[in-house]
């Protein structure tokens, strides 16, 4: 520990401006400050401050985060083990063939990212913030397996110069950054993002899971199959056409973007992030509750004509984005309403209008997403009319006065 | 006997500190020590200074006055010689240093007779000559209120709720007879009422003239500007007069005894401290009598702070108490420290109001240093704020406004009822580490000027 400090501090100089490697002092600060507390102290009022800081926050959600990349990895092998007619499941070769093919989305979204929060920070000669640490892991998460790298690329570099760095940083972005990295993706390269064959990984890794698909495999989602069903009974089926059940989609062992199909991974996070206190309860809860009455009343005035009402409300909840939006995508609290009464808005909406995006439009099964981007535009103008309520009551404290 | 109107707070945070007077520590006595007056302790006057270097001046001789108000003086509360009249940047005026003499003197013209069947206006004039006016703060803010203007109500906090605070329940219980003639006093003041705000002491319900409302819950309960929103906040173009226990019994003492008193009971408190305790002196006490030989460790890089851990203002060894603070907490720096990932730390001896750290789940006392624990940030977390502020204020919005200079906004959004106080707890537990006070103040001082 004290040599790397000693290490710090000697090569501090050359950060320094003047220095030969005075354009990359942010980073160099950003190496430094992850490594060492500041051991800056406050020169103005309180003299005493919280030991949290948004390094910690920011770490805490990226731990949150973990059970649902273990899962997602091990569920990349086991839908490609699925596909290829195996009929073993060797544990650690499916959690190797997932890992590996995460390993590179993750490499590349944190490359292409942070190189830019970097750079960025570098010009605008400040402190590297942390806010892409999350971002970085989210990418990969939401993003369909078979996503080409250089789609990933290309879109995470639109998303932070266009939907954070140009509105001043973490802290001043109106959208989700991963999200938009997402919808990017699906509205600029539509043919190879949708269909059924993006969220199964078909190809070998490294030597594993060689094999080809079977006759019978079919790529589609739970709710990909749903929205193009046909008829009165509704029956979701997995990638060789067993027949799934509640349970399965609990547990996640359906296709699907690699961190959503977990609901048990899910809610582990979602624990982790109230406990600590970092995600806004007010939020994750009031999205369920809205996702949860929309389902009931969809599913009450089910039709054939839009087979998603056919789904339960239980289902609707379990299936596709709804849930990992609900907990890690609607409580970002940079795009989120930022009052505690407009949080509950916030949320219901986005339960509401998750479900109904879902359901009464056949061809776009994925609400969640678009769901949380519309509340992101509408977040301060719900948190405007919280605002607002405040300056009225005022106000009439003085007029009953005169 | 009338019920005691309680109101309950449930929002704020009383930090467990290290460094607390442990009961029946004896009070010292450290009288007889220079003093200084700092301009700056006394917001919203701009300073005239009446003396020169050399002068011999007597307890309540003005050492300078109010540019706009000449009424409004700023006595010496010792007799003897100016030793300093100090001036900064652009001649502003730091601090007027006097050195005592044997005899503590006092000035006729500052103590005159009062009895209790004057009226309010000799009322005012004896606050005025006396010096005492000065330490009497006027919420919207928190400067010394204008002489011109009759308060709608006023308020007196008889408990201190910062971390550490001294008590003075001593004082409730000896003083009690200079404290019903103080309220009395201050009664002919205003129009409205005299609000005594008590945590759950029985013997101020005796007192005449004053509504007497218990306040329960954590700091900032004891803030008076958090007291009178809960009662009743303060609106456009009202003023409410807040002074704290000690000044209404210094008041009490000048209006029936005719006593000029400044001593002052100071609690030495904080964890650097060897053993933390009450001294008796005077207001604008200089440091270094105070703190000599207290210190635990003589070698370690100490932060003094004259007044508590959230308000108080940082002070060197050589510095002098500040009004309104009857307190000095000494903790440690912590400049010299590395400390290695601590953004990851697990360890139980980090202050933290976030669950994730452990010691949070331990009931114990802890002894933080003055590091900030991070970088300075955009506001990233919501809703933190509001947890520490028991008042009807949307902090975030406010702060806002106060960043944008929006002067319609800040009125709106409430900075005539808060006070940079207020929101030192938010500024605690700010994992963004903003400096909020300051932020406040600033808004405040663009609303003084967008009002003169």
């Amino acid at each position: 520990m004290k040599q790397l400090r000693r290490f710090l501090d000697k090569v501090k100089p050359h950060f320094q401006p003047g220095g030969r490697l005075q354009h990359f002092h942010s980073v160099y600060d950003g190496f430094e400050t992850f490594l060492f507390t500041p051991s800056t102290t406050s020169t103005t009022g309180v003299s005493i401050h919280d030991s949290i800081d948004s390094k910690r926050v920011m770490i805490i959600v990226v731990l949150s985060l973990i059970p649902c990349l273990l899962f997602g990895m091990y569920n990349v092998g086991y839908q490609h083990w699925l596909a290829i007619g195996s009929s073993t499941f060797p544990f650690w070769k499916l959690f190797g063939y997932g890992f590996c093919q995460m390993f590179w989305r993750i490499v590349v979204s944190y490359a292409v990212g942070l190189g830019i929060e970097f750079a960025v920070a570098q010009w605008r000669k400040e402190e590297i913030q942390e806010g892409f640490l999350v971002s970085g892991i989210l990418i990969p998460l939401i993003c369909p397996i078979e996503t080409p790298l250089w789609m990933l690329a290309v879109a995470t570099a639109f998303s932070v110069i266009f939907v954070k760095e140009i509105f001043g940083g973490t802290g001043f972005n109106i959208f989700n950054v991963a999200l938009v990295t997402r919808a990017f993706l699906f509205f600029a390269y539509p043919s190879q993002m949708s269909g059924d064959n993006v969220f199964v990984a078909t190809d070998s890794v490294l030597g594993l899971g060689q094999g080809t698909t079977v006759d019978a495999f079919s790529g589609a989602t739970p709710l990909g199959q749903v929205a193009t069903h046909t008829g009165t009974t509704l029956q979701i089926n997995n990638v060789v056409g067993e027949p799934l059940s509640y349970w399965d989609a609990f547990i996640g062992l359906i296709p699907g973007s690699v961190g959503e199909t977990s609901v048990i991974a899910i809610l582990i996070g979602a624990v982790i992030l109230l406990a600590t206190g970092i995600a806004s309860w007010r939020i994750m809860v009031s999205v369920f509750a809205g996702g949860f009455l929309m389902g009931i009343v969809a599913h009450y005035f089910q039709t054939p004509l839009y087979p998603v009402s056919m789904l339960d409300a239980v289902q609707q909840l379990t299936l596709g984005g709804f849930a990992f939006g609900a907990v890690f995508m609607a409580t970002d609290p940079v795009t989120a309403a930022r009052t505690n009464a407009g949080k509950y808005i916030y949320g219901f909406l986005i339960g509401v209008i998750a479900i109904l995006i879902r359901t009464y439009n056949n061809g776009y099964p994925e609400g969640a997403m678009l769901a949380i981007l519309l509340m992101n535009a509408f977040a301060p103008l719900i948190d405007y009319c919280v605002v607002q309520r405040n300056i009225r009551k005022r106000m009439r404290r003085i007029n009953i006065k005169a | 006997m009338i019920m005691t109107k309680i109101i309950s707070l449930k929002k704020g945070l009383d930090i467990k500190l290290c460094g607390e007077i442990q009961t029946g520590q004896k009070a010292r006595e450290v009288s007889h020590t220079a003093i200084a007056i700092v301009p700056d302790d006394f917001p919203g006057i701009t300073p005239k200074a009446m003396v020169k270097p050399g002068d011999n001046v007597l307890k309540g001789t003005p050492l300078f006055t109010d540019k706009k108000y000449p009424d409004i003086k700023i006595v010496s509360p010792i007799s003897g010689t100016v030793t300093n009249v100090c001036r900064g940047e652009r001649r502003k005026l730091l601090f007027i240093s006097v050195e005592p003499d044997e005899k503590n003197n006092i000035l006729p013209e500052a103590a005159k007779p009062y009895k209790d069947s004057d009226d309010s206006e000799k009322a005012q004039q004896l606050l005025l000559d006396s010096g005492l006016w000065a330490f009497m703060r006027q919420v919207p803010f928190g400067i010394v209120p204008r002489p011109s203007v009759t308060p709608r109500d006023i308020i007196i906090t008889t408990f201190d709720s910062a971390p550490l605070a001294p008590s003075w329940e001593e004082y409730i219980n000896t003083q009690s007879d200079y404290i019903q003639c103080g309220a009395s006093l201050l009664k002919k003041l205003t129009s409205g009422n005299v609000y005594l705000s008590t945590r759950n002491n029985e013997a101020l319900s005796a007192i005449d003239n004053v509504e007497v409302i218990e306040f329960n819950g954590p700091h900032p309960a004891g803030n008076p500007s958090v007291q009178i929103a809960n009662i009743k906040p303060v609106n456009k173009g009202e003023v409410v007069w807040t002074l704290d226990l000690p000044t209404l019994v210094r008041i009490g003492k000048l209006a029936k005894s005719n006593e000029l008193d400044f001593s002052t009971e100071v609690a030495i408190t904080g964890y650097e401290i060897a053993t933390p305790h009450y001294v008796k002196t005077t207001i604008g006490a200089s440091l270094q009598p105070l703190l000599e030989k207290q210190l635990k460790n003589s070698n370690q890089h100490v932060r003094i702070i004259s007044g508590n851990v959230l308000t108080g203002k940082l002070e060197q060894l050589n510095g002098w108490l500040h009004y309104p603070y009857t307190q000095i907490t000494v903790i440690d720096e912590g400049d010299d420290k590395t400390e290695f990932m601590g953004w990851a730390s697990l360890s139980a001896n980090k202050l933290s109001e976030n669950r994730s750290f452990p010691g949070n789940f331990i009931s114990r006392k802890f002894c933080p240093d003055a590091r900030l624990h991070g970088g300075r940030r955009a506001m990233i977390m919501s809703g933190i704020y509001d947890k520490y502020l028991p008042m009807d204020i949307l902090v975030e919005f406010l702060i806002k406004a106060c960043i944008a200079k929006d002067f319609d906004q800040m009125e709106q959004l409430g900075i005539y009822e808060i006070l940079p106080e207020d929101v030192a707890l938010c500024e605690y537990a700010d994992p963004s580490k903003l400096e909020l006070q300051k932020i406040l103040q600033e808004g405040i001082n663009l609303a003084i000027a967008e009002l003169s």
